[in-house]
């Protein structure tokens, strides 16, 4: 809603400031929730008056004066309300917030808003609702509009997710240095789902959709910069990056997906491209690996081909033997089979698939059958791969991936 | 995950309601506004609508430059969509459940109706890379 109002300085500025002044707010008033409606109100109130009266000097002042005086017009009016209903003595002290206001003006807690709205005790839609708005500083009309649902249903899962915070107790500080990594894992991954929903073609005349990957981006850039030695941070940005160049090959004019093998490198983001491999190149040289990393560092060694068959398979093979070691995720063991095909012949690769079927974690997976067809495909076994390309488009959820699965039956009946 | 509910039935279906009494038309609005109202407040409702009669529907097909030729008569037996709910749920479970108080909505003299109500996933505009 913003957007319409701002130039893109002022809502750049007004996001970036969002959860700085957030943090203000909860120090002085301790409580999280209503802290977060009042800076919600303010960043509204910036985005109006702004664009007529300018930016004012002190921006960030600025919005932590008008969101104080939401924060102390909401206490006054539950106070009276309290009085009302029960005669509790007016402590009206508790009202005039204590002139540290200035102290804490200098503190950044981007870092403990994105743990707090991550936080294991939330479900995955509350932490990215939350975490959005908290932190991304977005209006609840525009998170309402990235996932197709109505403004109430949102404000309610929001005001759930905010709950549940309140009922967990969970302490407005930075985790212990024992929960942390478990606690920022759940961070990535919410900022990697944020990503991914927004990883499609764009649908409709829907121009006006927030586009989510961007966010997510932003968002993890923030944290790179706040945790600048941390590889796992450094590895996701860079894999958000080195998968956002590819987005405009990824779709064709009828939004039909195009595989790696097909896509128009010349289309790719060669700014994007060149900022993840010196990011990854970067972590990497700091000696810890992560899973994050290894990922980007596979979407880099993609990047680097000029055509799909100068791709350095044995490279992203290794890579992915590391990565298997660490994680023992069985679609990583579905993407090390499809390496392992590329590099030494596809009944190697088919042979890995037997392995995931006693496995038993993919079993009536899409991913699992549309795999299994491609590297029929390629031994040779046309039949086959229709057979399973037919069982994917039947069990995939995704519509874009069900019309390239067709398309694929569809191609290979022609051939036999 | 977003479902779409499909409440389906038959004209004969929907002449026997027509003659429900007010009690009965009420305790049956009073069941659903409940519901649509728990929805709202779990954060799942997305959408809902009810449909025009069944004896107003028309098939169209397309004719000569796509002239519309639109057919009428149906026979009794054939199933309509009367209505539907859009949810967006963390499970296909909970879809089934949702489906379920739609299903076991009260009739006549407050007995349950358990019409069939049709779940089906809407499709996701998210896609993996494929190999």
């Amino acid at each position: 809603m913003t957007a319409r109002f701002l130039d893109d300085r002022s809502e750049h500025l007004l996001r970036e400031l969002a959860p700085q002044v957030l943090g203000v707010i909860i120090r002085r008033y301790h409580d999280f929730s209503d802290a977060e409606d009042a800076v919600q109100e303010a960043l509204i109130a910036a985005a109006m008056q702004w664009p007529k009266e300018g930016i004012p000097d002190n921006p960030r002042g600025w919005l932590c004066q008008v969101a104080s005086r939401r924060m102390t017009d909401h206490l006054r009016s539950e106070l009276a309300r309290r009085r009302r209903e029960t005669a509790v003595a007016a402590e009206l002290d508790y009202l005039a917030p204590a002139a540290e206001m200035e102290n804490d003006a200098e503190q950044d807690d981007t870092l403990i808003l994105l743990f707090m709205c991550c936080h294991p005790a939330l479900s995955l839609p509350s932490s990215i609702a939350l975490t959005l708005r908290a932190v991304g500083g977005l209006t609840t009309v525009e998170i309402a509009n990235a996932f197709l649902v109505p403004e109430a249903t949102m404000a309610q899962r929001i005001s759930r997710a905010k709950q549940s915070i309140k009922s967990s107790g969970i302490p407005f500080r930075l985790p212990t240095d024992e929960e942390r990594k478990q606690r920022l894992g759940a961070v990535l991954h919410v900022l990697y789902l944020i990503f991914n929903e927004g990883y499609v073609a764009s649908v409709g005349p829907q121009f006006q959709r927030l586009e989510l990957s961007s966010e997510a981006i932003r968002l993890t850039r923030g944290l790179h910069h706040l945790l600048p030695g941390d590889a796992e941070v450094g590895g996701l940005l860079a894999l958000l990056l080195l998968t956002n160049a590819r987005r405009k090959a990824r779709t064709g004019p009828n939004e039909e997906l195009i595989p790696l093998a097909k896509q128009d490198r010349t289309l790719w983001d060669q700014g994007e491209i060149s900022e993840g491999v010196a990011l990854i190149t970067a972590t990497l040289a700091k000696g810890s690996i992560s899973a994050y990393q290894l990922q980007a560092a596979i979407a880099a060694v993609h990047t680097e081909a000029a055509r799909a068959e100068d791709t350095d398979w044995p490279q992203i093979l290794a890579l992915y033997e590391l990565l298997k070691h660490m994680s023992n995720n069985p679609m990583v063991m579905l993407n090390h089979a499809i390496a392992t095909a590329m590099v030494k012949g596809p009944s190697e690769g088919l042979k890995l698939l037997t392995v995931l079927d006693q496995d038993g974690r993919l079993t009536g997976h899409h991913r699992l059958d549309a795999v299994r067809a491609y590297l029929l495909e390629i031994s040779g076994d046309c039949s086959g791969a229709i057979e399973h390309y037919r069982l994917a488009a039947e069990r995939t959820t995704s519509l874009p991936e069900r019309n390239y699965l067709l398309t694929q039956v569809g191609r290979l009946s022609e051939r036999k | 995950m977003k479902y779409i509910l499909l409440m389906t039935g038959t004209k004969e279906g929907v002449d026997a309601y027509r003659a429900w009494s007010e009690k009965d038309i009420q305790t049956h609005f009073a069941h659903l506004t409940s519901l649509r109202n728990d929805l709202s407040k779990s954060g799942e409702f997305v959408a809902t609508e009810g449909l025009g009669a069944p004896q107003q529907a028309k098939v169209v097909r397309a004719g000569k430059d796509l002239a519309p030729i639109t057919d009428g008569v149906f026979p009794e037996a054939k199933e309509f969509v009367l209505g539907y709910w859009i949810v967006d749920v963390d499970t296909a479970e909970r879809a089934y459940e949702i489906a379920a108080r739609i299903s076991g909505g009260p009739g006549p003299g407050g007995i349950r109706l358990n019409m069939p109500i049709e779940v089906r996933q809407i499709m996701s505009r998210v896609s993996e890379e494929m190999p």
